[in-house]
């Protein structure tokens, strides 16, 4: 026995108003995040968890560079020792640099007096009388040079040069230069700073609250003046400013989206009871698309927000179906569920069937897309179709649109005449196509970035002022303790200072340089002869140089000293300005040791094919050389092309699921041709317009299919000829996913925008090609 | 007598007047705007270092090569080949297979004093004003400009530097340190283009 169709409908009703509720306590409890975590891949190599943990926490991310501009150049000098002061009474900052010696006699004293366990040149042979003598006659010549004013005074305590030695490797980076004692952009026209932020960089709340302390220090500075502005930029500014730029178009484009639609509705419908009942299946889908995705990926993030806006357009589809193809009342809806609805599960089927495929992708961000595409359509159609017909009025009627069906069945009956224009324009796409094949997609995965270029550029002309590092190329040595990784660096620093003296590399940093390993420490100490017979290898040494072995004698001392020196700790750095360096260089994750080795290109860029086989020939086990660049770029045309592949898949299925169907090749070619002529002239159009396809362009491919799949199935319903009301149906849904994607097309984030400008137009294309393309059985 | 003497006084300032007049003309602006006029020269000089922790003198010979505003190579051939080039804020060190960079705002006391040459060649009083007290003696035809410096830390290390030259041409640096060493360097020019 069936239950009563009153019941049915409580019984509905309750399950859907439970579902809803289950969703808004899911949601919640979601997390929204508008950060690279995104972009991350499932299971990264290791040059790839490199590369995610430097973006997440690594030093570069978190730097955030300041620039001071306007007003005149002492001013922007006292406000940026203003901000200076205040920031760096500021725990959340690590360190606050804008030229001002703040360090420096610390650093240069911490250096100064464990000059013999860090100076790379104290080897025995150095200590020998031979040594020695060259070591001395060279600091005599250095004496004359311009610079003996600096060596002079260390001359009696240092007479081999280790300090020299150590300044010189330290100081090698270029920095700014001085105005007015403050750090100052190359045109004198910035004054600029360095800062070091506590929190890593993808922490975005502290980042922002990084950014607000910077601006209040700014504005509350004694020296504040409207005429000085503030920028800033780093990859924590981007992540604060991507939040914001996500999160407001997110809103903004929702609240347009929903009103254009509306307005739309209420112009067909004329009742504001079908517009409110129309959105019921929309609200069921977005709340079921953000739940499922927080339930599935643990987090939601915002691009995927962003595409919900304009899922809305096609979702709200469904209700339009019902509406208008059932406009003649509640009977009329037991017949539209008979006559309509598995044309639309079909419909519904199918671009499930296009979504799932997204599903397998291992960039999470296409995954979450794909499930929130799949549990909202579901959720849409589902609500559609066994709650909206219960909660509709028994009075419901809305605006008879049959005089604009009958318009539309007039120019449906003449469109089979644009056949041979739509396939020679259909040609002249693939034409297009052919010739762009080579440029067609867009693989560097900067052009995911939702940066603006004004931001891009104001951080390429900061960090050049700033001389900041460009960690594009990394040497990673990893191992079981800080001894053993402090070693191994150790030796590819040997290799790596053979590539500097042939030109190869311009320079590179290791985090041995400021700690030394504890076997390289005991070696040095080990150079320095005893002190009777270091003062009888001095007094060898210094025949036959202009100077007195006795003028020496604090050497003598600091060496005895030395030898019985305590070995240097990671703690006997702290307060040096060497203790943030160290901190970037040296990590320590669970029980594993990395060391990071930065390289500077030369001037003719680094041949990395060398450097890795300069590398190999030492055989240390793992020793990694990584192009950040390179990597990042290979990890996203990875997923492009994965994804690419993962399409074709969705395809073939969702030919397979129509072949299942109708088991009938030429019936299913007739749906397909639509829509692939469709995306072809999309592709081609975008092509046209030099926009380079991205991984979002795809999704919006897509969905073209999804939502085409629709026109196609009702052009094909084989039992009658297409129905003026089905055919205003289909144009009212046209118009609201049009609506709903076109305003993403006027988004100034890349993603967003990629998606509106292949949705809006490619809709539009499928529906008049499936009504051109469609079989006449009705001439 | 008094009267006599009191005339004779005003004679002497009579004859000398065009004279202070002339040098009033003359002075250290003038000077800086006739070494500004010089965009680019090469010069040798021969340099005397006297340096206590050493037994005797120091004495070295080459070429130096100015650019302005402030590019200024010096290259020692003898006793030793090195270089010395300063470029922007850069100071580079080359002597024999060793090369030093040095950022100069990292050592004051080398800026200053590295900058009492440059800014002299390039006319640049400002420059010069920042870190020392300036006074000229003799002629436009013989000149002496003695910089003394003003920061404590700077008196620290130099004493004194004096320049020297024949009109718009820098003819020897006289430097002499807070400690007693010394240097003097003679300049002769070999070309220059304004």
């Amino acid at each position: 026995m069936k239950p009563a169709p009153a019941l049915r409908g409580r019984t509905a009703i309750a399950l859907w108003l439970a579902f809803i509720l289950a969703c808004g306590i899911i949601i919640s409890r979601s997390q929204f995040t508008t950060d690279l975590s995104a972009f991350l891949p499932r299971s990264p190599t290791p040059a790839q968890q490199l590369l995610l943990d430097q973006i997440r926490d690594g030093l570069a991310s978190r730097l955030i560079l300041v620039g001071i501009a306007g007003a005149d150049a002492p001013t922007r000098a006292r406000l940026s020792k203003q901000i200076a002061q205040r920031l760096r009474a500021d725990p959340a900052f690590v360190s606050v640099n804008n030229g001002e010696p703040v360090s420096v006699e610390r650093d240069r004293a911490f250096l100064f007096n464990n000059r013999y366990l860090l100076s790379p040149a104290v080897m025995p042979a150095r200590f020998s009388a031979d040594g020695l003598h060259a070591a001395l006659s060279d600091s005599i010549d250095l004496l004359a040079s311009p610079a003996g004013l600096l060596v002079k005074s260390l001359l009696p305590r240092d007479p081999t040069g280790e300090m020299v030695q150590l300044l010189d490797q330290l100081g090698s980076g270029t920095r700014p230069q001085m105005v007015d004692r403050a750090w100052a952009s190359r045109d004198g026209a910035r004054a600029l700073m360095l800062m070091q932020t506590r929190a890593s960089g993808s922490d975005t709340d502290a980042q922002q609250r990084a950014m607000a302390a910077i601006r209040q220090a700014f504005d509350t500075a004694p020296g504040a003046t409207s005429a000085a502005k503030l920028v800033m930029t780093g990859p924590g500014v981007f992540s604060v400013t991507s939040r914001d730029t996500i999160k407001s178009q997110v809103t903004r484009l929702s609240i347009l989206s929903l009103a254009l639609i509306a307005a739309l509705l209420l112009l067909v419908y004329r009742s504001f009871a079908a517009l409110t009942l129309g959105f019921v299946p929309v609200i069921s889908g977005v709340l079921a698309g953000v739940a499922a995705v927080s339930l599935g990926f643990g987090a939601v993030h915002g691009i995927t927000l962003g595409f919900g806006t304009a899922l809305i357009g096609e979702a709200v589809d469904y209700s339009v179906y019902l509406f208008v193809q059932s406009e003649r009342g509640v009977a009329d809806q037991q017949d539209w569920a008979k006559r309509f609805w598995p044309t639309i599960r079909l419909g519904v089927l199918t671009s499930i069937f296009g979504f799932a495929s997204l599903l397998l992708s291992g960039f999470p961000g296409l995954a979450q897309l794909g499930l929130y595409a799949i549990a909202g359509l579901i959720a849409a159609a589902a609500v559609t179709r066994f709650v909206l017909p219960h909660l509709l009025p028994g009075n419901f009627r809305i605006h008879d649109v049959s005089a604009i069906g009958r318009v539309l069945a007039g120019l449906v009956r003449r469109a089979a005449a644009l056949r041979w224009a739509a396939a020679l324009l259909l040609l002249a796409a693939c034409a297009v196509l052919v010739q762009h094949r080579a440029s067609l997609w867009n693989d560097q995965i900067s052009s995911l970035s939702p940066v603006s270029q004004a931001d891009l550029a104001l951080d390429a002309s900061l960090r050049a002022d700033m001389g900041a590092p460009d960690v594009r190329y990394l040497v990673v040595v990893s191992g079981a303790s800080r001894e053993s990784v402090l070693q191994s660096a150790e030796q590819v620093s040997t290799v790596l200072q053979t590539q500097v003296d042939q030109g190869e590399l311009a320079g590179f940093e290791s985090p041995s340089r400021y700690l030394p390993s504890i076997a390289t420490q005991r070696a040095r100490l080990a150079s320095l002869p005893a002190p009777a017979e270091m003062e009888t290898r001095l007094a060898q040494a210094v025949r036959g140089l202009p100077v007195q072995a006795q003028r020496f004698a604090p050497f003598l001392a600091d060496v005895a000293a030395a030898r019985g020196q305590p070995l240097l700790q990671a703690s006997d750095l702290e307060q040096t300005s060497m203790a943030m360096a160290l901190d970037a260089l040296l990590i320590r994750q669970d029980r594993r040791w990395s060391a990071l080795l930065p390289l500077t290109a030369p001037d003719g860029g680094i041949n990395a094919s060398r450097i890795r086989a300069a590398l190999g020939a030492t055989g240390l086990p793992n020793v990694l050389f990584v192009d950040m660049k390179a990597e990042s770029d290979r990890l996203y045309s990875g997923y492009l092309h994965e994804a690419i592949l993962l399409s074709l898949g969705g395809l073939a299925a969702l030919v397979g699921l129509l072949l299942w169907v109708f088991r009938s090749p030429l019936r299913v070619l007739r749906i397909v041709v639509p829509l692939a002529a469709a995306v072809v002239t999309v592709t081609a159009g975008l092509a046209v317009f030099g926009q380079q396809l991205i991984i979002l362009h795809l999704v919006g491919l897509l969905l073209v299919v999804a939502v085409g799949s629709n026109y196609a199935l009702f052009f094909d319903r084989a039992d009658s000829a297409v129905s003026p009301r089905t055919l205003a149906s289909m144009l009212f849904a046209n118009l609201t996913t049009v609506a709903g994607f076109g305003l993403l097309a006027f988004s100034n984030v890349s993603i967003l925008q990629a998606m509106g400008v292949t949705v809006a137009p490619g809709v539009i294309l499928a529906l008049i090609y499936a009504a051109i393309f469609a079989e006449k059985t009705h001439a | 007598m008094t009267l006599k003497k009191t005339f004779r006084l005003m004679l002497v300032a009579l004859v000398l007047l065009p004279a202070i007049g002339h040098a009033a003309d003359w002075g250290i602006d003038q000077l800086m705007r006739d070494l500004a006029q010089t965009r680019s020269g090469r010069a040798s000089f021969v340099e005397k270092k006297s340096i206590a922790m050493l037994d005797k003198p120091v004495e070295s010979s080459g070429d130096l090569l100015y650019t302005a505003p402030d590019h200024l190579e010096k290259r020692t051939l003898k006793p030793k080949a090195e270089s010395m080039i300063l470029d922007q804020g850069t100071l580079m060190i080359e002597r024999g297979r060793q090369k030093h960079r040095l950022q100069l705002q990292d050592y004051p006391e080398l800026a200053a004093f590295i900058d009492s040459i440059r800014s002299t060649l390039a006319g640049d009083r400002k420059a010069l004003e920042r870190n020392y007290r300036l006074s000229l003696d003799g002629t436009a035809e013989h000149w002496t400009l003695q910089l003394l410096p003003t920061d404590e830390k700077m008196q620290a290390v130099v004493k004194r530097i004096r320049i020297a030259g024949v009109r718009d041409e820098v003819r020897s640096i006289e430097i002499t340190q807070a400690d007693g060493d010394s240097s003097l360097m003679l300049v002769e020019k070999l070309a220059t283009t304004p």
